[in-house]
């Protein structure tokens, strides 16, 4: 098991070459949308280059679910409800909600998705394998 | 007439590795516009070749039974202009396979020198785009046919190609005993 050093060497690694940005760039707190400026398709390119990185394999939607927020039982006027709350608790165990569940709003949603969540994502996968 | 900036598939490992090659010619017209007095051969178009040659790799991992396009290409890096006369050697290596789409690494070469090295992003196309068939399928096999892929493949039963949906309308349509009855 490599240790969160490791991880997160390899991490910033896979998000250099695939978004094109500095070393520098790639600290824990950035986000990828919002830091980053990651656009849709990098998010396959990212995954692809995590899979080679600590070989492991990612199922569709699991470190960025996809299918959240359009589901009206989980977002009413721009807004996760409890019970959507409570599913991205459960499908993101990884990302850090505590800023999030306080203004749970849409357009916050994507500052979830960090360069510190995706270590604590590969962390989870190879404490698991 | 079609975008085909590849001449011929010079090797073909099915899932693994494709070669093609594309001959650089004054009878070009686009040379005699990129430069009057230098023409040399756009490197975007270059791209353009090692995306087809991926394209048809990657297809064909699928039986071509998915749309695949070019979504990205995160690394490319150019080391030499490419002249008339020369030949390019466009060499593609799939890297990783996914439901989502495809990664593949590219070179380029003239005379076994670099001239070009990329790396490309494919993904496959969803229901939710419109149009469902990126190619007729009797073209499409006529393109494959003419870039001489088919000398290539040793063994279509083993590929699971007889499986290809579109294949057996293909041949029905266009080649079947050798005639060509394709509109």
């Amino acid at each position: 098991m490599p240790t969160k050093e490791e991880i997160f060497e390899k991490v910033r690694t896979a998000l250099e070459d695939a978004l094109g940005v500095d070393e520098e760039d790639v600290t824990p707190e950035a986000s990828l949308i919002g830091d980053l400026e990651a656009e849709s398709i990098d998010f396959l390119d990212i995954i692809f280059r995590l899979e080679k990185a600590f070989d492991i394999k990612i199922p569709r939607g699991e470190l960025f679910p996809d299918n959240l927020l359009n589901d009206p039982n989980y977002v009413v006027d721009g807004k996760f409800t409890d019970e959507g709350l409570q599913q991205v608790r459960e499908r993101m165990p990884f990302a850090d909600l505590e800023e999030f569940s306080k203004n749970p709003e849409v357009q916050n949603f994507a500052n979830l998705f960090t360069v510190q969540m995706i270590c604590r994502y590969v962390e989870s996968k190879l404490a698991a394998s | 007439m079609r975008w085909i900036w590849i001449d011929k598939f010079i090797e073909f490992q099915p899932g693994v590795r494709a070669k093609a090659i594309k001959n650089v010619s004054l009878a070009e017209e686009h040379l005699h516009d990129h430069y009057p007095g230098y023409p040399n051969m756009p490197n975007s178009l270059i791209t353009e070749g090692i995306a087809q040659t991926g394209g048809v790799l990657v297809g064909e991992t699928t039986q071509f039974t998915k749309r695949v396009v070019l979504a990205k290409i995160p690394k490319v890096s150019f080391y030499r202009p490419v002249v008339a006369g020369e030949t390019l050697t466009y060499t593609v290596e799939i890297e990783m396979l996914m439901d989502e789409g495809a990664m593949v690494s590219a070179t380029s070469q003239v005379d076994g020198e670099l001239q070009a090295e990329l790396e490309m992003v494919y993904a496959y196309l969803g229901d939710e785009h419109v149009n469902p068939n990126l190619f007729q399928p009797q073209d499409f096999l006529l393109h494959l046919r003419q870039l001489g892929l088919f000398d290539r493949l040793p063994n279509l039963e083993e590929l699971g190609w007889n499986d290809w949906p579109g294949l057996q309308s293909a041949e029905e349509v266009s080649w079947k005993n050798g005639k060509h009855h394709a509109s």
